[in-house]
């Protein structure tokens, strides 16, 4: 039964890096952007959510959307400035200077907010209650509800991508940017509007992991980006349910590691990650010819 | 309508347009031919602003775009289609004409939906709507190329050698088409090799070598111009020919410039030509 637990419990931890993971994805499949500063705008995100409900006492829940449309500004704003510029002079010289960004982030909020752990307290006993699955499993809430949001964000990208008229945009300068040119799509617009989707999706990943535990502005860069890169990864680039069945693959992985020794948690999540690199380079989702 | 000023682009040595100059006026069918890689499909760049020139200026409905890109002298009414088709492939037919109606068209709602359904429907593709893209055969993605570029609603179409490949009934389909589009006022400039297909419907014929004009006026009179005869055939390699056809054991002469494996070109008109006269 433990056994099932870890898979249980994998399979919900798999929501959160599915988070993490699809505005990595959604970015380089749009752009070929690789935002080395995506871990750290997470962060970002979840102080954000603690600074709106410090500073206007909204309720826990308010706070949420109005980080997200913050993040989405900051987004458009940084593409259509500082990615943009890079972008113009070729793709490696956005791993520069998303680099670069990278490191100004994560000095800025220690340098703001120290380097001290803090967590976002939601003021509902809901999210750390659970329940019972059997005599050994017990699920939480939280993290239920979590793999909820990240299945309906994936659904909403969908309808987004496919119905809408940015959405179709977003396709077609994707699957060929100087096509899309000819047929009239500003390219700068659409890919401000990816990159304020991206940084939306990861703000609010980043606060599902300020309610799920403690977090401090190095977490961006050790931890957070490399789950997001192994989930796009395992899952495909630029597979947008790639990244939910490879934020499960990996979840489960790591529990299953803890399981056998929890020293393996993490090595296990990587070992994974190397397996499907050298088995499946194009990741689990993604055409072999798309790779 | 499309102007373009002393335009001179170069990439390192090869030049596609020395100190260029040409004028094209609405509701006008140009054509414009010459050996394979002088720069006709860069010509094209230029004006569509896929390239910038290293100098000159192109002017388009009194406007100077010379620093626009392709996608503002687009929604400005210019309309490109390419050599090589290269529709959204993980789009529908219909999809993929409807953000062309929608963003270049500057179309919304309702008739940006109208616009696509007509693009496909003038284009005899009405019945691959729901098609994916990538399922099309090539006189089917040829079609969808012209589709796309006429629901931006051009007031200039630029044709990129779109009969190429094709049989003589496509073709004939194709210049119905085309004469379609131009009939309602919109200008066309054509690249081509298939020479009858232009000839069946431009009224001014170029031959874009070495960076210059070397021909331009009649359709008639440019194709009987020793410059545009010479650069097709040149002057050994038409003797060659003329001696491999005229002995058994002779030996295959070499392909002139400009001669490619997809049906009758310019070239083989010229040699006809020359071989009758």
């Amino acid at each position: 039964m433990a056994w099932v637990n870890a898979i249980i419990q994998g399979i919900l931890t798999g929501g959160l890096y599915a988070l993490f993971a699809c505005g990595l994805s959604l970015l380089f499949g749009i752009m070929k952007v690789v935002n080395l500063a995506h871990g750290d705008l997470a962060i970002v995100g979840a102080y954000i959510a603690t600074g709106v409900i410090a500073v206007t006492h909204v309720p826990f829940l308010w706070s949420i959307p109005i980080m997200v449309v913050l993040m989405a500004a900051l987004g458009y704003a940084l593409q259509r400035s500082v990615i943009q510029a890079a972008l113009n002079k070729g793709e490696l010289a956005t791993l520069i200077v998303t680099f670069g960004l990278s490191i100004v982030i994560e000095n800025g909020l220690q340098r703001f907010f120290s380097a001290n752990s803090r967590s976002i307290g939601t003021g509902s006993s809901l999210l750390s209650a659970s329940f019972s699955a059997g005599s050994q499993i017990q699920i939480g809430w939280l993290p239920v509800g979590i793999l909820g949001i990240a299945i309906l964000v994936l659904l909403a990208l969908q309808y987004f991508l496919s119905a809408s008229r940015y959405g179709r945009m977003i396709r077609a300068v994707a699957d060929d940017r100087d096509a899309a040119l000819l047929s009239g799509i500003n390219a700068r617009h659409v890919f401000g509007i990816a990159a304020a989707i991206s940084f939306g999706t990861v703000g609010l990943a980043g606060v599902a992991y300020g309610m799920s535990g403690q977090f401090s502005p190095t977490d961006g860069n050790s931890t957070i980006l490399l789950w997001a890169f192994a989930a796009v990864v395992i899952g495909g680039l630029g597979s947008l349910w790639g990244t939910l069945l490879g934020g499960i693959v990996l979840g489960v992985a790591q529990q299953v590691g803890g399981q056998i020794n929890i020293s393996y948690e993490a090595l296990a999540g990587y070992i994974i990650f190397l397996v499907v690199l050298v088995f499946r380079p194009q990741g689990l989702t993604a055409r072999r010819t798309q790779s | 309508m499309l102007q373009l000023d002393h335009v001179t682009k170069r990439f390192g040595r090869v030049v596609i347009a020395e100190d260029l100059s040409f004028s094209v006026g609405a509701g006008d069918t140009v054509g414009i031919v010459g050996p394979n890689g002088v720069g006709k499909t860069s010509l094209f760049g230029l004006i569509s602003g896929d390239l910038a020139p290293n100098s000159g200026q192109v002017s388009f409905a009194g406007k100077a775009v010379t620093k626009l890109d392709s996608a503002a002298r687009c929604r400005l009414g210019i309309g490109r289609t390419y050599q090589v088709p290269r529709p959204f492939i993980d789009m529908t037919v219909f999809e993929n004409v409807l953000v062309a109606a929608q963003q270049g068209g500057g179309l919304r709602r309702k008739a940006s939906y109208a616009a696509a359904a007509e693009a496909l429907e003038r284009t005899g593709m009405t019945g691959e709507a729901n098609l994916p893209a990538s399922r099309l055969g090539l006189l089917q993605r040829k079609r969808l190329e012209i589709a796309r570029a006429v629901a931006t609603r051009p007031t200039l179409l630029l044709l990129d050698e779109v009969a190429g490949g094709l049989t003589d009934p496509e073709v004939a389909q194709l210049i119905e088409i085309i004469r379609a589009i131009n009939a309602e006022g919109t200008a066309v400039i054509w690249i081509e090799h298939v020479v009858r297909a232009l000839t069946a419907l431009v009224d001014r014929l170029i031959c874009l070598y070495g960076g210059a004009f070397i021909g331009d006026g009649e359709p008639a009179a440019v194709l009987a111009n020793p410059k545009v005869r010479e650069v097709y055939l040149g002057s050994d390699i038409e003797t060659a020919a003329v001696e491999s056809l005229s002995s058994p054991g002779g030996t295959t002469p070499r392909t002139p410039r400009g001669m490619s494996d997809e049906g009758p070109i310019i070239s083989d008109m010229l040699k006809t030509d020359g071989e009758s006269s």
